[in-house]
């Protein structure tokens, strides 16, 4: 019944901030089950992670992670006695299951690619980015609206419809698998958010400060580069986090058009087997890796995020 | 102010020295500005969409880039549309969007409107329910087929121990009957959060002060939610509702990853056939024409939609 008290002259009462409250917590604790799930996951044995019913309480163990790093090979238990001692923590659990450490594993190529793609993309697609939202912003363009339009509307092509040409296209380049194809295909879907987000961030810095700076002398170059560039930085790096959140994230594009070199982390992720099937702790610990550093953009987000989202179409 | 200083100034100024002040003309530097953009989607984006619109006239295989081209006219628009396995994917696809929208609506905006209660740490608790949205869906997709493993995946655990069904029977992704629903748990879980963010900034436009007039009025607390609080919100909600649905019509990652289209074709999104169609069976033209009427139709239901939003938004 309190429920319903949707605002009021006085505040909504305490009752019904209480159930709504418990509704709330409840449904970001579910919510995020998943997640504390890959966490706990990542500590797990193989044998542990695969147990009925599933284990809540288990003893910790970094074996995962080793596996997700390392590649292995199963040896006689006469041959891996007769090496010498073990040379760490991974090189020991490994051979409690009779195996020995070959090499490294893809992960950490593939995750530098991942590094390296997110943040050249999101370079060009800001830096592309601002010149056009500043053009826009302060200038009357012609057909301003329907190049905006435009610029937006290359967002509704599905990524596969858009991958055929692409790929026959970087197959003729000679971009097929390369970092620099990726980050050219990337800047392209991302300059359109960062347009659209980055005009709304100039539109909002009064044209005064320019054209002060303008009466003191300065060229308009000059006036955008040491006013409004400044002024901006905020808007810049919330759309810089968001490109950089789509390019990490991306995943059709990248396991189409990338099969070795230039993949990212993305579609290697689930390509991680072990003996006898998907190695869970190991994809758990590449996802636990591959999601810390978006879970801590998003907390530095969190008040951008509704722009970011809506491509600027919302503000508070 | 400042701006007629500025206006005045540039009176005061002679004309050639006011454009050596100002360096480039502004008509210049607006095109400077805005051509290196214009000539990357162009690049990227237009030039292949051509492409994609003269292969779909043809009968061009990726993988026999040798062989000679013949032109076919409208023969593969004409078979796609009489394709039985596409009108399936098309409807697998409405499905999927219909309720995927549907509950992340519904779900979304009562959150929002619990959240727009302001009890004491609803920004912290706002702030973790956000976090799945900004993940990848891939890579998490990924890991929800090990929570949806009959037996020792979590969900399943959780669904046989509440409902009593054998641990070995609830399979979410090999049952044709559960796995279209299985990728719409998923999809709601990631996306629920993102309406609700969309729904709790229309609720928190609306003026305190309506609702202190319906308070006078001695408008019900029913009455004021169905006409002020909902219909203030419902330009929101759209808006909420056509991003959604033009991603949700392009979906193709998470469902790639959770089922792969399967089992059998049971949950083939537009997106699945389309892959299979031009990167395993290698029928490049006749997957262009596909690509292309897919961009037609996501491109003309965003048009009417915004129209209608438009229209909302006016009234």
């Amino acid at each position: 019944m309190s429920l319903t008290t949707a605002h009021s002259v006085v505040a909504p009462s305490a009752n019904s901030k209480r159930i709504a409250g418990v509704i709330i917590v409840a449904y970001a604790l579910i919510s995020i089950v998943p997640l504390l799930w890959i966490f706990a996951t990542s500590f797990k044995t193989p044998p542990d992670s695969i147990a009925y019913p599933p284990k809540i309480v288990f003893q910790p163990s970094i074996e995962g992670y080793c596996n997700l790093f390392t590649t292995r090979t199963r040896q006689t238990p006469e041959y891996i006695n007769s090496l010498g001692p073990a040379t760490g923590f991974c090189d020991e659990t490994v051979r409690k299951r009779n195996m020995v450490i070959a090499g490294p594993s893809n992960f950490l190529p593939r995750f530098v690619n991942s590094l390296i793609i997110a943040f050249g993309s999101t370079f060009c697609a800001v830096f592309l980015g601002t010149l056009s939202a500043y053009g826009f912003s302060r200038f009357k363009v012609p057909l301003a609206d329907d190049l905006l339009f435009f610029i937006l509307s290359t967002r509704f092509m599905p990524p596969i419809a858009v991958a055929i040409p692409i790929y026959l296209m970087y197959r003729e380049l000679g971009l097929s698998d390369t970092a620099l194809g990726m980050i050219l295909l990337y800047t392209a879907v991302n300059v359109s958010l960062a347009v659209w987000l980055l005009k709304g961030f100039i539109d909002e810095i009064p044209r005064e400060y320019e054209e002060a700076a303008m009466i003191d002398g300065y060229t308009r170059l000059q006036a955008f580069w040491r006013t409004v560039l400044p002024q901006a930085t905020t808007g810049i790096a919330a759309t810089a986090i968001f490109c950089l959140i789509f390019a990490w994230n991306e995943y059709a594009f990248a396991a189409l058009l990338t099969s070795g070199t230039a993949q990212t982390a993305p579609p290697f992720i689930p390509t991680i087997i072990g003996e006898g099937g998907q190695d869970w702790p190991a994809v758990a610990a590449g996802t636990t890796i591959f999601l810390v550093p978006i879970l801590v953009f998003t907390i530095l987000l969190r008040k951008q995020l509704l722009r970011g989202i809506t491509f600027g179409a919302v503000r508070k | 102010m400042l701006n007629r200083t500025a206006d005045n100034v540039a009176r005061a100024t002679p004309e050639p020295l006011a454009k050596k002040i100002r360096g480039i003309s502004d008509k210049g530097l607006a095109w400077l500005f805005i051509s290196p953009t214009i000539l990357l989607l162009l690049a990227i984006n237009i030039f292949p969409l051509f492409w994609a619109i003269y292969l779909s006239f043809t009968n061009y295989r990726a993988n026999r880039p040798n062989e000679v081209v013949k032109n076919l006219g409208f023969a593969n628009y004409q078979r796609i549309l009489g394709d039985q396995d596409i009108w399936i994917a098309m409807q697998t696809t409405a499905h999927f969007v219909f309720w995927t929208i549907l509950l992340q609506t519904v779900i979304g905006f009562t959150l929002a409107w619990l959240i727009d209660r302001k009890f004491r740490g609803h920004a912290f608790w706002t702030t973790i329910i956000l976090v799945p949205m900004m993940l990848s869906p891939a890579v998490v997709g990924n890991f929800w087929r090990f929570l949806y493993e009959p037996q020792i995946g979590l969900f399943s655990y959780v669904i046989s121990f509440v409902t009593g069904i054998p641990p070995t029977n609830v399979q979410m992704l090999s049952n044709v009957e559960l796995a279209p629903w299985s990728i719409i748990i998923v999809d709601t879980w990631m996306w629920t959060p993102y309406v609700m963010l969309i729904c709790l900034a229309g609720l928190r436009s609306i003026p305190e002060y309506i609702y202190e007039a319906a308070e006078v009025d001695r408008a019900s607390n029913w009455r004021q939610f169905w006409s002020i609080t909902l219909p203030m919100a419902l330009p929101f909600i759209m808006l909420a509702v056509l991003f959604r649905g033009i991603e949700n019509f392009k979906m193709f990652d998470m469902v790639n990853l959770l089922t792969g289209g399967g089992p059998g074709s049971t949950t083939e999104v537009a997106s699945i056939t389309l892959k299979r169609q031009a990167f395993e069976s290698w029928r490049t033209g006749y997957s262009s024409a596909f690509a292309i009427i897919l961009f037609v139709a996501v491109f003309g239901l965003a048009n009417i939609y915004v129209k209608a939003l438009n229209k909302v938004k006016q009234r």
